[in-house]
């Protein structure tokens, strides 16, 4: 039988994969951890992700090109071998550890692109997941409690493009009246009828919603629900904590990790409490099964295999650049980011979208 | 099933009330429509049956509303929703998830239906509307006439014995609002669902109506059956003033009833040489679109148009959602650039000139008029581009009923339009365009806005409307220009355009085929003529 994945697991492997990125500016590493996700995400990807992944990627890009360019104009000036002598401009002794242009080696050169490589990679991690299973979808996978955040977003992630679509509408229909549409009173006079807009599309959807009965109260007591929501918050508070003290390499595990599991348990228990009661049921619910705990596994097996490498060939996951030295291959490390390919092959493929015929495409797309 | 019982409602900051002393009773299994002038008190009407007046709108009812014994009062819309499902104007915006079949089962979840029973009426209500071809696409990209028919599976899921719907078929083009009537005239025979509908456009319901209650403006509501509703009311379709005007018994209400009872008129009209064309000395031409090709990134949305349109012409340019009706309007103001060919407004390329020479040359109603306010009051809005005195004395003519010191979000979408209209007219401009310009519009305000088209026309401005409204074009329009996928596939003689397509042809033109009169007006004119 075919299903697709849940949308959870796909999220899960592709932040751990992030997770280990975070861990290392190894290009070697990073490259493989690149190629992994670009291979799983080619075999994989679900029928809109395509255009979500290649946003990323891009963008990754971007910030991998920015980073160098602020090196070159910006960067400190450390000694190695200079490449080019930009022309300089002179600033007041007040400003003593800034600089704008002068020489630049091929040192900090590379120590950026290390830098902006890993940022890049932890972007397009991110892509890999939103092309995988769309954050729609994973937040249709949310537990009850959790279900009307889930609805604010969701309704939020329709109003932008709506939003914009109304934007140019009625920019154009000031052009019509001769109106400027640039400047701060041509932008403030299309704002107002925009947001006038939203709002009331918004009303109307409550309308709708309410119609359909969204909101109906179940047996949860008022108190019950209050101290679920603020159980949550502290739950999640924990976890972020812990997650920034594990992710800081440096702090020391012993704190972040009881933090990290007291927090996620407090959270589970607030979820748990919350949806005590709820009256929604979910259609055609994603299931949580082998499948799923292989695919995180082997998102866990890279952050393992990194962490492992620090351990036994320490330096092996900074590749220095003052010298530049050639990368190292931390076998650990490329033990774990391998077995991150495991999804490719365990996983099933997303069921096809249906084609629509041609002549219905033809009315939409306008 | 729906108990309305000594009923006034009241908006908060509304001197009168908007209904006042409903009293009646709906039972299961009919198709019931409410009809009555723009902005009376419909769709405060229709949101009373489920509770969202007032629990939603504000203001104050008082008296009872009860459904399936259900009071209102005590039950909010959300406690309702396994009763009454309630469709609103905008399909689109009342969406909230993005995949078709996610949509239909929302209402399901929220009710905390059963997997299994969520699974078999998601099957059941796409085979009944006929979506199960459409079951994964994504809400947005669907045609309207689809939307629609979502919109209404959307709430019929939950299994709700009524079904009340705010104008499901306005802006939908002909053929698509045949596939929803079909969808709702099927409910209520097969399943023997209560409907309850508002509709501006008579033509397309009113043979369906196994009742009709008409909004009055000092808020009654009158409750009739359809042919004594018809007899005597001031909103009426083509079919039904053809029949008083031949004093047809029983007053029939579907072409097919007129047809049957249409042979003698016929002879009568057959006898007299032709109905009175709508001819019109034509002057220069103003516009000039030749071998028009624009594109939406790969989309093309028009494939190589040509059209001239003259001075003193009205052009009723038609076809399907998306046949590419706005984009040609939208060329001829500049807003789009050609991807090839040429088009001209007064020999200029629209797209190259400065927005103050436009506006100067060409007036635009977008389809959503409101786009065009920016001040706070509909008398600022007026006078904002130096007509005001003359765009006053239009929007008079054109929506006497129109307070100017309202702000104008607040009026119906009938009156937007009117003020809309009379913004663009002031200006004068040689070339008028309007794309949509009946949506929301009863049948005064229509023949109004006819009547100030043909004098427009008359005086040499060159008008051409993108409509899906045929008896409309059948009033004014001297020539029809049919589009489809970008195309021109028809130009001619209005009448000889219309009456050539089973879609597009206005209802007299069905009742007196293959005779070629269009509209009432022409019959009425052609009688007087031959009694005299």
């Amino acid at each position: 039988m075919t299903r697709s994945l849940h949308p959870g697991a796909w999220w899960a492997w592709a932040l751990l994969l992030a997770t280990a990125a975070t861990r290392t500016t190894n290009p070697l590493l990073l490259g493989l951890l690149l190629g992994v996700v670009a291979f799983v995400v080619a075999g994989r990807r679900g029928p809109r992700g395509n255009r979500a992944f290649g946003f990323f990627v891009r963008l990754g890009v971007l910030v991998l090109a920015m980073r160098l360019v602020f090196e070159a104009l910006f960067g400190s000036s450390l000694p190695g071998h200079v490449l080019v002598r930009l022309p300089s401009v002179p600033l007041p002794s007040a400003l003593a550890g800034l600089r704008i242009g002068g020489p630049l080696t091929a040192e900090s050169l590379v120590s950026a692109g290390y830098g902006g490589l890993q940022l890049a990679t932890l972007l397009i991690c991110v892509g890999a997941a939103n092309s995988l299973a769309s954050p729609r979808r994973l937040l249709r996978s949310l537990p009850g409690a959790l279900y009307e955040l889930g609805v604010a977003v969701t309704v939020a992630m329709s109003f932008a493009p709506q939003l914009v679509l109304a934007g140019s509408r009625v920019r154009r229909a000031r052009r019509l009246r001769g109106k400027s549409t640039s400047g701060l009173r041509g932008w403030i006079g299309s704002a107002l009828p925009v947001l006038q807009d939203g709002l009331e599309s918004s009303i109307e959807l409550a309308a709708a919603m309410d119609s359909r009965g969204f909101g109906r109260r179940g047996a949860t007591s008022r108190t019950k629900a209050r101290v679920a929501s603020s159980a949550l918050l502290i739950g999640l508070l924990a976890v972020a904590a812990a997650m920034y003290g594990l992710l800081a390499t440096g702090a020391p595990a012993a704190v972040g990790l009881p933090l990290l599991l007291g927090g996620s348990a407090t959270a589970a228990a607030a979820v748990l409490l919350g949806g005590h009661g709820v009256v929604r049921t979910k259609y055609r619910p994603d299931r949580w099964g082998g499948p799923e705990w292989l695919v995180t596994l082997a998102g866990g097996a890279a952050v393992f295999g990194v962490i492992a490498a620090g351990r036994v060939a320490p330096g092996s996951l900074h590749t220095g650049a003052y010298p530049i030295v050639a990368p190292a291959l931390p076998w650990p490390a490329v033990a774990g980011v391998a077995l991150a390919l495991l999804p490719a092959f365990v996983s099933t493929k997303p069921p096809l979208p249906r084609r629509a015929e041609r002549g219905e495409l033809i009315g939409v797309v306008r | 099933m729906i108990r309305f019982d000594q009923v006034s409602f009241r908006y908060a900051d509304a001197e009168n009330p908007t209904l006042r002393d409903v009293d009646l009773e709906i039972p299961d299994g009919e198709l019931v429509l409410v009809i009555g002038h723009t902005g009376a008190g419909k769709s405060t009407f229709l949101r009373a049956v489920n509770g969202l007046a007032p629990h939603f709108t504000g203001g104050t009812l008082t008296g009872r509303v009860s459904v399936d014994g259900r009071d209102t009062r005590l039950n909010p819309p959300r406690e309702l929703a396994d009763v009454v499902g309630y469709v609103g104007q905008d399909p689109l915006s009342g969406f909230a998830t993005d995949t078709v079949e996610e949509e239909l089962a929302y209402a399901m979840e929220s009710l905390g239906f059963d997997a299994a029973v969520m699974r078999r009426r998601v099957e059941e209500t796409l085979d009944l509307l006929g979506l199960s071809a459409l079951r994964d696409r994504p809400l947005v990209e669907l045609s309207s006439g689809q939307q629609q028919r979502v919109a209404i599976g959307s709430v019929l899921t939950a299994g709700p014995r009524v079904l009340v719907l705010d104008e499901p078929t306005s802006a939908l083009d002909p053929p698509a609002a045949e596939e929803v009537l079909a969808a709702l005239t099927r409910l209520v025979h097969d399943l023997g669902m209560t409907v309850v509908l508002a509709e501006h456009r008579l033509e397309r319901v009113v043979q369906y109506a196994d009742r009709v209650l008409h909004v009055v403006p000092d808020g009654t509501v009158v409750d009739d059956t359809p042919v004594s509703a018809m007899r005597h009311a001031p909103v009426a379709p083509p079919v039904v003033e053809l029949g008083r005007l031949v004093g047809w018994q029983p007053l029939p209400l579907s072409v097919r009833d007129a047809r049957r009872a249409a042979a003698p008129l016929k002879e009568r009209l057959a006898r007299i040489a032709k109905p009175r064309q709508l001819d019109r000395r034509v002057g220069a031409v103003v516009a000039r679109a030749r071998n028009l090709v624009v594109r939406y990134g790969d989309v093309v949305a028009l494939a190589g148009v040509d059209l001239d349109v003259a001075a003193g012409e009205v052009v009723a340019l038609m076809g399907r959602n998306g046949a590419g009706k706005s984009t040609l309007l939208a060329s001829f103001v500049g807003l789009l650039s050609p991807a090839r060919g040429e088009v001209s407004v007064d020999g200029k390329p629209p797209h190259r000139l400065a927005s103050s020479e436009i506006v100067r040359l060409v007036g635009l109603v977008p389809q959503e008029p409101a786009d065009l306010f920016c001040a706070e009051s509909v008398s600022d809005e007026l006078s904002a581009d130096g007509h005001g005195e003359l765009a006053h004395q239009l929007l008079a003519r054109l929506s006497p009923d129109v307070d100017v010191a309202s702000h104008p979000r607040d009026l119906s979408e009938g009156q937007r339009l009117a003020v809309a209209l009379a913004l663009v007219l002031a200006a004068a401009p040689p070339l008028l365009l309007l794309d949509e310009p009946t949506r929301g519009l009863d049948y005064p305000a229509k023949a109004r806005l006819v009547a100030v088209l043909r004098e427009y026309a008359d005086a040499g401005t060159a008008i051409v409307i993108a409509t899906h409204d045929v008896e409309l074009a059948a009033d004014v329009a001297t020539r029809t220009v049919v589009l489809a996928d970008g195309e021109v596939v028809a130009d001619g003689p209005t009448a000889d355009v219309v009456t050539a397509s089973p879609a597009f042809a206005p209802q007299v033109a069905k009742i007196l085929h293959p005779l070629p009169w269009l509209t009432v007006a022409q019959v009425r004119a052609g009688l007087e003529a031959s009694a005299l």
